[in-house]
């Protein structure tokens, strides 16, 4: 019986406190729609008609299906673990049974976050790095509705204000920790890339710019090929070693980066060997002063005063420049040179969904990677900080891989990699697509985190190819997590000529009954967070600060009182049957007994493993050692984690300390040093565009050629997202409540009465002119499809966007709820609205809705008209789809007193 | 009819601060799951699974929009506000819901001024709820008792609890450090402090029963740009002639 959950203290994260998803774990444990056992289908797909297996059955109908197309043609597994934690087993598990087809669910939540960091910066917001919350003067938070990183953002955002910081909220909607910031932005969606453009056409205007910092930590001073004629155009100039020039402004000559001598010119154009070249500084010069970028050319269609603009700069440059924050601690850079003190520039950024889930994202997340740039904001104190494993440069990580080591062997390395040039991408001798989801293909060359969101639509047109089985853990995707959800759903259920279903086998573990279990043929049930081992392990997402790396565990406190197992170890189980390289020993039998044994054990590289904590046989090492067999009992006894600081002369500069780079190597994060510096420029980028642009042996089809010349710019740019239309004036978003996470929120007794219904937030305006009053109904119509949704009137919004709180609306029969509740009756999707292909082009294509540049899902292009609707007869929102029967039943109607059993 | 005591010297309560509440209801479920099996009868849920589910709760965050004409009425073009407001008891040092009470089961304590109900002494007659002002009563419907906050009397002075959680659980795991509790009857205390630097108030004391529990209001604003915004000087123009004439004296500055 669990009687009450409390935030630890002594962790270094939440230190204490807890979100209310954290305080309802009782409910989300002892949920009515927790799954009881294995569940083999037995109506049809969608009819939620199942009966109840024993797991050697289970295993045995898994095992039937994976093993004969492990031994004929790999690749027709699809393995899709959505929002998994656990993605150094689960990517490893896949890269041994040897399918190219694996990715979680980054593809459609925040690759273009993340890819953006990393080829600009070496790490990107949120799980790699954090504002100083501590030191910063000036906080900017863009996109970041209440969820990541809901804790620390409250924390820090307190934290900051104590201090006399001013926090300002860059996001169309003033909730959360819009409605607490010092200024709020209500800025038009899809439109922040331009405004953060205007801001630095300021900065450079007015001559405020780190100029010392962009010099040294920057490629601002490398040499750029700008010979029109040469095909090397736009790559960086290199000597023999390939190491990237500067131009010497002292010694008036070109030297490699990485002389310690180096005064590297920011301006001019030079002649290198009979190559004109110019320092990427000048090109930013020329790009960012033109007046196309300018406050009064934006201000309109960013829905910004053009003096508010001008306004934020001066404040951002106030606070930079006037405010330096100074760490006297000596350190030493990579090249060998002293420093007597870290200097830093207290502006602090944060962004997150609301910047990434457009088309134009990647670049939009770059300009502002370029903002704090600029003012030298980066991993300095008062900062943007990052945190251990990170910040690693793109040569540290390996690219895609997609070919086996022979046939039907594992994958020759890990699926999801930093494409360098159009040689990593992952296509087949005659151009067509290696993986199910077409990442790392023309479409979307730097899927870094795949595309889980094209592969129902992909498998079930046999587009590039037909699979057999399908399998899926912790992801809706017959619900909230498909655009397109009624067609998402015709998919699952497509069948061929034959009878049989286009997708043939689709298997599906979670721990509770949600939309997506009765959409699958075999359910292998999870176990609540409450009944298992997991691990937030350094080869994955740890729990590291900026000044100190740390991971942690979790370990069971009750016994599952029914059939069901946790996720990691089924598959470590199932990796054993199938008989997987890494899962078996030389017998043959079971490498590890469970997901606990594998934490403990399990060595990716010589003495590294998922947990840095209490390594070798005596249990007092950390980072690199061999296993410890007692390693989780010391984590217990800690607390369930482990934290190690970093020493104080490498807490800044990471990217170049040799302090921090030697420690880092201790710890096994990287083998060798890694030293880089940050890139303004990114010649990758500038690789696929000269490939456009006519150069190479790999070049794009030509219905893709324009897109990817215009938007593939080595330096950061704004264009228009896909969706742009007079017919569909409003922007249509959700955001996620601090209250609920995803679609598993609803279950829970306590969360659900906060959040029992959403409704459609419009602007007073727009209600105005539509004649739609508060509480009433509305139409909202997209291109795709039309829904009718209960309305609430709204001022603190942006003038032109409607929004709704995400995946509260429910499916009959799912989640155990009742079939009249309130998710299932008044709820609503906006996914209906949302089509994965935007409309056909002149040349009769449609393109995928997502990001031309990472293929991240542009769920927040969408574009709609609203009518005012007649309340319907049944009261329920439109489309209201028919219910599905319950595998679990249904909740008790009685009332619910918990703890009167033992009180 | 139920009489107060002579007022305590220590006042214990809560000082809510709205400028950082994000309205994220961590406290609202804290407190739930904290007095669900703490002090008296659980906090019970009606049709929890089904339509309208219902419950007792004793901290709800209300959330507002404050028009401009309303906020700033000296700024009508300021964007529209959104406050988070968490309500709880008060625990009022003249609180009409004592005196109302006609079994005595309401009542403040005479050593700390927290408000208590005394469960086994109410027969959810309902009569204190009707006169609170603020609403702050809930009559559980399974038990048929008024529950209320209690500021976690189970643990602030529960000696099995180390020292720094004998505090109410709403405030323990606040992560916008909004809630802040002490003794504000000693002007000395924190948040006593907190009060008077933050121009902390109560709520409507036009009623007179004289809350405990204060508020912090929401900081100004500054989403408005006065009629002089400061801005960056410009360099010469034409514009790139300025910045490359401003690149050459900043590469001396390097130098």
């Amino acid at each position: 019986m669990i009687r009450y959950i409390q935030g630890n203290k002594d962790h270094p994260v939440n230190r204490g406190v807890l979100c209310a998803k954290g305080s309802a774990g009782i409910m989300q444990h002892y949920s009515p729609a927790r799954l009881n056992a294995p569940l083999k289908r037995v109506g049809p797909r969608g009819s939620g008609q199942f009966e109840e297996i024993s797991w050697d059955e289970a295993m045995d109908i898994a095992v039937s299906w994976l093993k004969p197309i492990r031994e004929s043609d790999p690749k027709r597994l699809a393995f899709f673990p959505g929002r998994d934690q656990s993605q150094s087993l689960t990517g490893w598990w896949a890269q041994q049974y040897g399918t190219p087809n694996y990715a979680a669910h980054g593809g459609f939540c925040s690759v273009n976050m993340a890819a953006a960091g990393l080829y600009m910066l070496g790490g990107a917001f949120w799980e790699f790095g954090q504002p100083d919350w501590e030191r910063t003067r000036y906080v900017m938070i863009f996109g970041v509705a209440e969820d990541h990183d809901s804790n620390p953002i409250k924390m820090g955002i307190a934290k900051a204000k104590r201090n006399g910081a001013k926090v300002i909220g860059i996001n169309p909607v003033r909730t959360g920790y819009n409605a607490v910031a010092d200024e709020w932005v209500g800025i038009t969606p899809g439109t922040d890339g331009l405004f953060v453009l205007a801001l630095i056409h300021e900065l450079f205007r007015t001559g405020n710019v780190d100029l010392d910092y962009l010099l040294n930590w920057t490629n601002a001073g490398w040499l750029v090929n700008n010979d029109p004629k040469s095909p090397e155009l736009g790559m960086f100039l290199r000597d023999a070693d390939a190491k990237p020039l500067i131009w010497d402004r002292k010694k008036n000559k070109a030297l490699p980066n990485d002389d310690p001598e180096g005064q590297p010119s920011p301006k001019g154009e030079v002649t290198v060997d009979g190559i004109a070249a110019i320092p990427v500084f000048e090109l930013m010069a020329q790009k960012y002063l033109a007046v196309d970028n300018a406050p009064d050319a934006v201000a309109e269609r960013c829905g910004i005063n053009a003096k508010t603009i001008k306004r934020i700069a001066a404040e951002i440059v106030e606070a930079a420049f006037e405010n330096e924050v100074v760490v006297e601690t000596p350190w030493t850079d990579w090249l060998g040179r002293r420093h007597e003190r870290f200097v830093g520039r207290p502006v602090a950024l944060h962004a997150m969904r609301g910047i990434s889930a457009h088309s134009n994202g990647f670049q939009t997340c770059r300009t502002l990677h370029l903002l704090q740039l600029l003012i030298g904001a980066v991993e300095v104190p008062g900062g943007f900080r990052f945190k251990p494993p990170y910040p690693k440069p793109v040569d540290a990580h390996p690219t895609p891989t997609s070919a086996n080591t022979k046939p039907n062997g594992p994958l020759n390395g890990p699926h999801l990699g930093l494409p360098r040039g159009p040689e990593d991408l992952l296509l087949n001798d005659d151009g067509t697509p290696a993986r199910i989801d077409k990442a790392f293909t023309w479409d979307m060359p730097l899927s870094i985190h795949g595309a889980m969101h094209t592969v129902i639509s992909n498998a079930a047109t046999g587009d590039p190819y037909k699979i057999d089985t399908l399998f899926l853990y912790m992801a809706n995707m017959a619900w909230n997590s498909s655009m397109n959800t009624s067609g998402t759903i015709d998919m699952l259920t497509a069948k061929d000529d034959d009878d049989n279903y286009t997708i043939p086998h689709i298997i599906y573990s979670d721990a509770y009954s949600s939309e997506m279990v009765a959409y699958a043929d075999l359910i292998l049930p999870d176990t609540t967070y409450l009944e298992r081992h997991d691990c937030i392990s350094l080869l994955d997402r740890p729990i590291s600060e900026p000044d100190a790396v740390a991971d942690s565990i979790r370990w069971p406190v009750v016994e599952p009182d029914r059939d069901v197992r946790g996720f990691q170890s089924t598959l470590i189980a199932l990796g054993a049957r199938l008989q997987l390289p890494g899962f078996v020993t030389e017998d043959g039998s079971a490498k590890y007994s469970d997901y606990a044994d594998y934490m403990v054990s399990h060595e990716r590289r010589p003495g590294v493993g998922p947990l840095g904590g209490w390594r070798g046989a005596d249990g007092e090492s950390e980072g690199r050692a061999e296993p410890n067999p007692n390693q989780l009992m010391r984590y217990i006894e800690n607390g369930g984690f482990w934290k190690s600081e970093i020493p104080e002369s490498a807490r800044y500069m990471k990217q170049v300390n040799k302090d921090y780079q030697e420690w880092a190597v201790g710890m096994g994060f990287f083998d060798k040093p890694q030293p880089y510096q940050f890139q303004l420029y990114v010649e990758p980028l500038r690789k696929f565009q000269a490939a456009a642009e006519g150069h190479g042996p790999i070049q794009p089809p030509e219905h893709l050629r324009s897109r990817v010349a215009e938007t593939f710019d080595p330096l950061p740019i704004w264009y228009p997202d896909s969706c742009e239309s007079e017919e569909y004036p409003l922007h249509a978003i959700t955001q996620r409540p601090a209250a609920m996470y995803h679609s598993w929120g609803s279950q829970n007794a306590w969360l659900r009465q906060l959040h029992t219904e959403n409704a459609l937030y419009v602007p007073a305006t727009v209600c105005d002119k539509a004649g739609i009053e508060d509480g009433g109904w509305a139409w909202l119509i997209s291109d795709h499809a039309r829904i009718r949704a209960p309305v609430r009137r709204m001022e603190a919004v942006n003038r032109n966007t409607v929004w709704t709180w995400n995946a509260v609306g429910k499916r009959s029969g799912a989640w155990a709820l009742s079939e009249d509740a309130n998710e299932a009756q008044r709820g609503f999707l906006l996914n209906h609205l949302i089509s994965e292909l935007l409309p056909p082009k002149e040349d009769g294509l449609r393109w995928s809705n997502s990001d031309p540049i990472t293929g991240q899902a542009a769920w927040y292009d969408l574009r709609v008209r609203i009518e005012k609707a007649p309340p319907p007869p049944d009261g329920a929102s439109e489309p209201h789809l028919e219910p599905q029967e319950s595998p679990v039943g249904t909740g008790s109607s009685g009332d619910l007193t918990y703890g009167k059993d033992w009180t | 009819m139920t009489s107060l005591p002579q007022p305590s010297k220590k006042k214990l309560g809560l000082v809510i601060d709205l400028d950082t509440c994000v309205g994220c209801h961590a406290c609202v479920i804290s407190c739930k799951e904290w007095n669900t099996s703490g002090y008296g009868a659980p906090l019970s849920d009606q049709n929890p699974y089904g339509k309208d589910p219902s419950g007792t709760w004793l901290n709800r965050v209300h959330t507002f929009e404050i028009t401009p004409n309303v906020s700033r009425c000296d700024q009508p073009d300021a964007p529209a506000q959104i406050v988070h407001f968490p309500r709880s008891c008060l625990h009022c040092e003249d609180a009409p819901c004592v005196t109302v009470c006609p079994t005595g089961a309401s009542y403040k304590r005479s050593e700390d001024g927290i408000v208590l109900v005394n469960e086994d002494a109410c027969m959810g007659c309902g009569l204190c709820a009707w006169a609170c002002p603020y609403g702050a009563r809930e009559l559980d419907q399974a038990e048929g008792v008024m529950k209320k906050c209690t500021l976690c009397i189970d643990r602030i002075y529960n000696e099995n609890l180390p020292e720094e959680d004998r505090i109410p659980a709403c405030v323990r795991t606040c992560p916008a450090e909004a809630r802040h509790f002490g003794d504000l009857g000693d002007p000395e205390s924190s948040v006593s402090k907190l009060v008077a630097e933050r121009d902390g108030f109560t709520l409507m004391p036009e009623k007179y029963a004289k809350p405990v529990n204060h508020y912090l209001p929401p900081r100004s604003r500054t989403d408005i740009d006065g009629p002089e915004p400061f801005a960056l000087a410009s360099l010469a123009e034409p514009e790139a002639t300025g910045f490359l004439g401003w690149l050459d004296k900043a590469l001396e500055r390097l130098n």
